[in-house]
């Protein structure tokens, strides 16, 4: 029944239907030898996006190579986004009412996921976010949990995010070269919203001033004025949340010879093709990940990284690592829980796995960021590598460090001074 | 200090402009065609000469190169499968075909972005850079690549006003700008005119992407902003005017560098169109206007 009501309907009409579907639909959720299908809403045309599908389906290769779950085969339903909060409700609506998929995994970007989020409780179907950063989101499950319980954060929340950047800068930074100051430099986006607030908080704490706080568009093409002007004020470092621009900044900063290096998040910089994408460029620039091609965070990491990168070619962006974490963890739960999603929300809380990133458990219920992960030394740690040589070397935490800071000939340390 | 930064930055950014709209106003002077998918163009350029280097590991002159020829072909493709049909076409009545042109450059274009953002990702693309490396002008600490960038500029436009003013080619393109039945009278076939046109344009938007690629870099959503910035230019200068699109580019590149140095980044483009509404409605012609 719902089936019909929501085809024949227009976009605009889909809230209503789905109210419609909710009341109507009776699913069943026998157990039976039907494939466990996981949908996996991303965005193919980005670079960062295109390793979600990518990874997912790899893991579901692997489950299923190994006899599935409770015998049962995972199979990945992949939608295209484009990018587009609207296109990926309405692909998240169709794999709930027509594709009736157990669970999602869904996008990269904070105002795609946000959008998503009320649609996983009236549709009442899980989702998980491989790349989103937003704390909103959580918080979000803080303020309505019986509604909004079905979303999960399978990647750091901005908060945390600025939290390593500070925590690495003080160990690399302030305590090794002696810097003291920093412009923070972030794209006006809802994800670096909370990253630049935690950035002003935590960057006083380890001893470095914050002269400035810059916020450009993201359609920002020329990036001179904003270089110039942060060259103006003389600090030490730069500290940014770039992700919708990466390519841009890095070759204009290079171009032009801006003395002052860059550290912080930038999601396009944890690519492996960013190299080529900025014909080397990128040489010096300090970025934030949860992992790294080279780097060992867990037993997993590696034979992840070299599978992906003979099945597809290239090494996986940082959604990729989590997309195909959250793949297991999603058969995980299902193994314990079953497919009803409000068993399957009590199953993914439990869940305690070690994955290509580190340990993924989840946030309870009394957090103020429910269902976000947990970070710290014995679960995520993050790690703060740097692009050397067309090469990503993993500087921290020194226990997995595999190489040492090193500037381009151009960047003039201590240029305050 | 900030004053020099200013007039470096805005002039290299006003002879890229000046480049890109060059061509743009040309076919529009010689044939009345308002060819929206030139920022489609640009970036197919672009992309050419970045694949070349990232995929075919091409040094930066045969990237540069591939680009350019590239950008040349499409150009010739836009011509032949879209623009020449609907001219040609019996179906259309005269005075409807510039809106049919007009619209099938614009989806024409359109298709071109969504084909570059699935094969190629919609993530910004640089070009490598012929030159590298910065000199000081005055002060100010100038990557050597915007020089490049100003010089080829200006040299390839001087190349295109020796080819139209001193070659008898060039002579009957300009004369096909200004009346073309009298062209047709002289014995000289339009069509031949409007090939050599849109050749010329194809090598203009060619050189004008690669350049951007080294100097800025674009990403498939540059399309529209690439289209929308040649078209303010060339209506401010006086449509199919290329001494009114040379002086505008150089009007609106400036008041965006000032804009962007003085105001904001973010407010960049919003003077220029600002400024082509009020002249829309003091001197509808254009700055150069002869109407």
């Amino acid at each position: 029944m719902s089936k019909f009501v929501s085809r024949g309907i227009s976009a605009t009409l889909s809230a209503s239907a789905a109210v419609v579907a909710l009341t109507l639909a009776t699913p069943s959720y026998a157990q039976s030898n039907e494939p466990i299908k996981i949908g996996v809403i991303a965005e193919a045309q980005a670079v960062a996006g295109s390793s979600i599908p990518q990874a997912a389906q790899m893991a579901a290769d692997e489950i299923n190579a190994k006899g599935g779950v409770n015998g049962r085969k995972i199979e990945i339903v992949s939608y295209d986004d484009h990018s587009s909060a609207a296109e990926a409700v309405r692909a998240f609506q169709r794999a709930a009412n027509e594709d009736h998929v157990n669970a999602v995994i869904a996008s990269y970007i904070s105002e795609v996921v946000l959008a998503l989020e009320p649609w996983t409780g009236r549709l009442k179907t899980v989702m998980v976010t491989p790349g989103a950063a937003s704390d909103v989101i959580t918080q979000n499950i803080a303020k309505d949990y019986n509604n909004l319980k079905y979303t999960f954060h399978g990647y750091l929340t901005s908060t945390s995010l600025a939290d390593q950047v500070c925590a690495a800068a003080q160990d690399l930074l302030v305590n090794n070269l002696h810097m003291k100051s920093a412009v923070v430099m972030s794209e006006d986006a809802a994800w670096t919203t909370p990253l630049d607030e935690e950035y002003l908080k935590c960057l006083p704490k380890i001893g470095m001033k914050v002269i400035d706080h810059i916020r450009f568009s993201p359609d920002t093409t020329d990036f001179t004025p904003i270089f110039n002007k942060i060259e103006g004020e003389k600090p030490d470092v730069m500290v940014t949340g770039i992700s919708h621009v990466g390519v841009q900044p890095t070759v204009q900063w290079k171009q032009q010879e801006v003395p002052i290096p860059m550290i912080g998040v930038a999601s396009q910089a944890t690519n492996s093709s960013f190299w080529n994408d900025t014909n080397g460029a990128t040489e010096g620039v300090l970025y934030q990940a949860v992992s790294g091609p080279d780097v060992a965070v867990t037993s997993k990491t590696l034979p992840f990284v070299n599978a992906f990168k003979a099945k597809y070619g290239n090494f996986p962006s940082y959604c990729g690592y989590t997309a195909y974490d959250e793949v297991y963890y999603i058969a995980d739960a299902i193994k314990r829980g079953g497919t009803d999603p409000d068993k399957l929300v009590d199953a993914l809380e439990k869940t305690d796995y070690v994955g290509t990133i580190g340990r993924v458990q989840f946030k309870g219920k009394d957090s103020p960021n429910p269902h976000a992960l947990k970070i710290g030394a014995d679960t995520i740690t993050g790690l703060m590598l740097q692009w050397q040589n067309g090469k990503q070397v993993n500087l921290w935490p020194p226990g997995v460090a595999n190489g040492k800071l090193k500037f381009p000939p151009f960047i003039k340390l201590g240029s305050a001074d | 200090m900030l004053f020099w930064q200013i007039l470096i930055d805005g002039f290299a950014i006003s002879s890229l402009y000046a480049l890109g709209a060059t061509g743009f106003a040309l076919i529009f002077g010689v044939s009345g065609v308002l060819n929206l998918s030139h920022g489609a163009l640009m970036v197919t350029a672009v992309v050419a000469a970045w694949a070349a280097g990232d995929q075919l590991h091409a040094g930066p002159y045969a990237g540069a190169g591939l680009g350019v020829g590239v950008g040349l072909a499409a150009s010739m493709l836009t011509y032949f499968l879209i623009v020449r049909p609907l001219q040609q076409s019996r179906k259309i009545r005269e005075e409807e075909k510039e809106i049919f042109i007009l619209t099938a450059t614009l989806l024409w274009g359109i298709m071109i972005q969504e084909l570059i953002a699935y094969l190629y990702t919609n993530n910004a693309k640089t070009v490598a850079p012929i030159v590298e490396g910065v000199v000081s002008i005055v002060g100010v600490r100038t990557p050597s690549n915007e020089i490049f960038t100003a010089v080829v500029c200006w040299l390839v436009i001087a190349v295109l006003w020796l080819l139209v003013n001193r070659t008898r080619a060039g002579k009957a393109v300009l004369a096909a700008s200004m009346n073309p039945r009298g062209v047709t009278l002289l014995g000289i076939e339009l069509s031949q005119v409007y090939i050599a046109v849109w050749a010329i344009y194809g090598v203009l938007v060619g050189i004008a992407g690669v350049l951007l690629g080294m100097f800025l870099g674009v990403s498939s959503y540059s399309v529209g902003p690439l289209t929308a910035s040649a078209f303010s230019i060339v209506v401010l200068g006086a449509l199919g005017s290329v001494s009114g699109a040379l002086i505008a580019a150089y009007v609106v590149g400036y008041l965006e560098t000032l804009t962007a140095y003085l105001i904001s980044p973010a407010y960049r483009t919003i003077p220029a169109l600002l400024l082509l509404v009020a002249v829309m409605y003091v001197r509808p012609q254009g700055l150069l206007g002869r109407r």
